[in-house]
């Protein structure tokens, strides 16, 4: 592949995917913290304020980062992908600018009432600033989404003559037939993180014998939660988003499934290795015909394997999507599982009590971030070789007046700085963890006054 | 509608200096007028419910820019590549430094980002100067729409000049200085004692240089950019703008009295608000002009997106900008009067 290629997306993939990890526990912790506010306005109970203040804490950091490694992701659209800003911008850059005026802020505005407005605003009020502070979370992922959906199936627009696409339908961009499932599916992704790391949090004090009542709200609500966001992440979203690929993007369907051969009944791969040399699954663990039932709904069908497909429109990186696309369905299963589990425990009454359990549920903290990561990269590497599904290819959006040497440099930047941030972000999020929920700290001497600037 | 959508980025572009300038200035004066940890926090806390706001101006600028301008947005982004990067890194060190400083209570961390404050906030002022200076300077675009600039040459303003050149630095200096001011009379505002005396000190010696800048500014740009000169002679309408930048800057200085301070800080809002402009008016059509041929320079015309994008656009930017008004007012007043460390919060 050419460097230049490589590095412009290598550049875009990285800085995203740093990127996500923040954004995907904004907003799940977004929804949660409205769910803590809620059960604290309904019950009257002060506990659910304070874990409620406690996860605003973490989400503001959260935010924080998110929202500085998200401006270079704007940026990079005219600064790396150049000829692709001057194809796409009169659509894409639609949702973009809808994202800054509609979401951010809105967000900007109601988070620092959120941290510190809740004295003076009231609880009722207070509570209404959760829910603005979800709501402009979820538009500023659904913009995002749309962004992403109308490059995976573009629609709304018409090519003119200069090559750059003009819209045509804003509504068309807004409701395109890609978007519902993949934003509900993105979504409740965001959902799982949230809670598995609420979940995580509360089984870590429960484990630790400390903030033990906090413990048992953070592992019941992030369980539930968790639950109901695993199962309908495989049904119905995780469904309808494979009709989405099968219909619209086939090739793409036979890369993620590692299917080489179109065949009737074909069967699904559970394990095994794409190896692109002999075109062919080395040590395959199969279901026979389950892929052809899942994709049609009829065990004979036929499914178009990768032979079916020139090689020019096929997806140039089959190994990593198909290892990207089982990790994020493995780890699915294994959510549900796991979920299901501690649902039951916890319906039982069995769940604070059962340490090893528990320390399954502590460790499984990276595993959603994991999972989240590895279905965006199945969604973006399974878009290859184009970057707008259809009509332009990847290998011409890059901004070939950056050289390899410069892009690389940046890239290296990025990776210092960003690692920086990381460390940051594990050791404030660390202490405020060892510090538990109910701490409020005066610092120099400053009675009761909150020392955080945001 | 080309044209009315670049008088609107040119408004969210002004927006976003007139609002985020005053908290790089005051990142500019962080040490200044802050000598001991409270003042400090002071400082801080004068902007900090709403700094982040002021920078989702620059975003929201951005991707307005982006899709009424696509052509542009690509070319210029892509052309001053390392220069962008160095400003996200700043952003980035920036926001990082603002919303953790705090986070780590200690006599080494806090220091430590302060000084990261301080000076992303003065080399964030000078690259904005010297990226106005750019676009009006104009750039080596070819046939292709394309271009990319080194950082410096020669420094010298000709067809391979780089992005710093004699007349960017002196324009990015003008910024630093103009942003310096516009932080101090937002301090005077924000801030009492002893603060107060010291932000307004340091007002009145900005504004002296900000006067000279100015003038100096003024002048290399008839010199560099005749397209100015031009279109302030073919259309005289267009002094107001410079007369909006003059008033400004007058009132910055006559109303230096503690107790008009709100209407100093307004009056430096009015002069960032006009100088922009003024750049904006004077090099119209041109988004980005080339400093090899003209012709290929891009326009509002030939760099804009479809009829149909435009008009939609307007149909939501009109109600959602509407709605950003309100946030705004709503933000400053709920934070209005000066900062003291007893409140909750900030």
């Amino acid at each position: 592949m050419d460097s230049v290629l490589a590095l412009h997306r290598f550049h875009f993939a990285f800085t995203i995917t740093f990127h996500y990890i923040f954004a995907q526990l904004s907003m799940g912790l977004a929804l949660l913290i409205f769910v803590l506010k809620t059960l604290a306005l309904r019950t009257g109970r002060d506990h659910y304020n304070h874990a409620a203040r406690f996860w605003i804490k973490i989400f503001a950091v959260s935010f924080a980062i998110g929202v500085v490694t998200g401006i270079p992701m704007e940026f990079q659209f005219g600064t790396n992908w150049a000829p692709f800003s001057k194809a796409a911008g009169g659509v894409i850059g639609q949702t973009l600018a809808m994202e800054g005026v509609f979401s951010f802020f809105l967000e900007s505005t109601f988070l620092g009432l959120l941290l510190f407005g809740e004295n003076r605003l009231g609880p009722r009020a207070h509570w209404a600033t959760s829910l603005l502070m979800f709501f402009g979370t979820w538009l500023s992922g659904f913009f995002i989404v749309a962004t992403d959906a109308w490059m995976q199936h573009p629609v709304g627009y018409t090519l003119q003559a200069n090559g750059q696409a003009a819209l045509q339908s804003l509504w068309s961009l807004l409701l395109n037939p890609w978007l519902g499932w993949m934003y509900a599916h993105n979504m409740l992704g965001t959902v799982l993180t949230g809670s598995i790391t609420m979940a995580s949090v509360g089984a870590f004090y429960l484990l630790m014998r400390k903030f033990e009542d906090y413990g048992r709200t953070f592992v019941r609500v992030g369980v539930i939660a968790g639950a109901i966001a695993a199962i309908l992440m495989l049904f119905p979203t995780g469904d309808q988003q494979g009709a989405n690929i099968a219909r619209h993007q086939p090739a793409t369907l036979a890369a993620m499934e590692g299917l080489f051969e179109t065949q009737q009944g074909a069967p699904l791969a559970i394990l095994g290795q794409p190896d692109t040399e002999k075109r062919r699954l080395d040590n395959p663990a199969v279901v026979p015909r389950m892929l052809s039932f899942l994709t049609y709904k009829r065990w004979s069908a036929e499914v178009k394997g990768l032979d079916a497909f020139p090689k020019e429109s096929v997806p140039d990186n089959v190994p990593l999507l198909f290892y990207s696309y089982h990790i994020m369905v493995g780890l699915g299963t294994i959510f549900i599982a796991v979920l299901l589990v501690s649902a039951w425990l916890l319906r039982a009454g069995r769940l604070y009590t059962t340490r090893s359990w528990l320390w399954v549920l502590m460790l499984s903290l990276p595993f959603p971030f994991i999972a989240n990561t590895a279905g965006w990269i199945t969604a973006e590497l399974g878009r290859q070789p184009w970057l707008i599904y259809g009509v332009m290819r990847t290998s011409e959006g890059p901004s070939f007046n950056v050289s390899a040497g410069n892009t690389l440099f940046t890239l290296i930047g990025f990776m210092g700085m960003y690692t920086l941030l990381a460390i940051l972000f594990l050791f404030i999020t660390h202490r405020e963890i060892d510090h538990g929920p109910e701490v409020v700290r005066t610092p120099n001497g400053v009675p009761g006054a909150e020392s955080r600037l945001l | 509608m080309e044209t009315l959508w670049f008088c609107l980025v040119a408004i969210m572009i002004a927006g976003y200096v007139a609002l985020d300038g005053f908290d790089i200035g005051t990142g500019i004066l962080h040490f200044w007028v802050g000598r001991t940890e409270s003042q400090r926090r002071r400082v801080l806390k004068s902007i900090g419910p709403v700094w982040d706001g002021n920078e989702v101006w620059l975003i929201a600028g951005g991707g307005v820019l982006y899709f009424a301008f696509p052509a542009l947005y690509a070319s210029s982004f892509s052309g001053f590549y390392l220069p962008l990067m160095i400003v996200l890194w700043l952003l980035i060190g920036r926001g990082v430094a603002i919303e953790f400083r705090n986070h780590l209570d200690s006599e080494v961390w806090r220091p430590f980002f302060d000084f990261v404050f301080t000076a992303a906030s003065a080399l964030l002022a000078i690259f904005y100067g010297a990226a106005l200076g750019n676009v009006v300077r104009g750039v080596p675009l070819g046939d292709s729409g394309y271009f990319f600039l080194p950082l410096w040459t020669n420094f010298g303003v000709g067809a391979d000049a780089g992005i710093l050149d004699w007349f960017t630095i002196l324009v990015g200096l003008l910024a630093f200085l103009t942003l310096t001011q516009h932080g101090a009379l937002w301090l005077a505002l924000k801030t009492e004692d002893i603060l107060q005396e010291r932000a307004q000190r340091a007002a009145r010696l900005a504004w002296f240089g900000v006067l000279a800048m100015t003038i100096v500014v003024t002048a290399a740009t008839m010199r560099i950019q005749p397209q100015v000169w031009a279109n302030l002679t073919a259309h005289p309408w267009g002094f107001v703008f410079p007369a909006l930048a003059l008033a400004g800057l007058a009132g910055a200085i006559l109303f230096r009295d503690p107790s008009t301070e709100l209407k100093a800080f307004l009056s430096s809002c009015l002069y960032i608000v006009g100088m922009l402009t003024s750049a904006a008016f004077g090099v119209f059509p041109y988004v980005l002009p080339a400093n090899t041929d003209p012709k290929f320079g891009l326009t509002v015309w030939n760099s804009a997106a479809g009829h149909y994008g435009l008009a939609v656009g307007l149909a939501w930017w009109i109600p959602g900008m509407a709605l950003v008004v309100a946030y705004t007012v709503f933000a400053y007043r709920h934070f209005a009067g000066k900062v003291r460390l007893e409140e909750e919060g900030y």
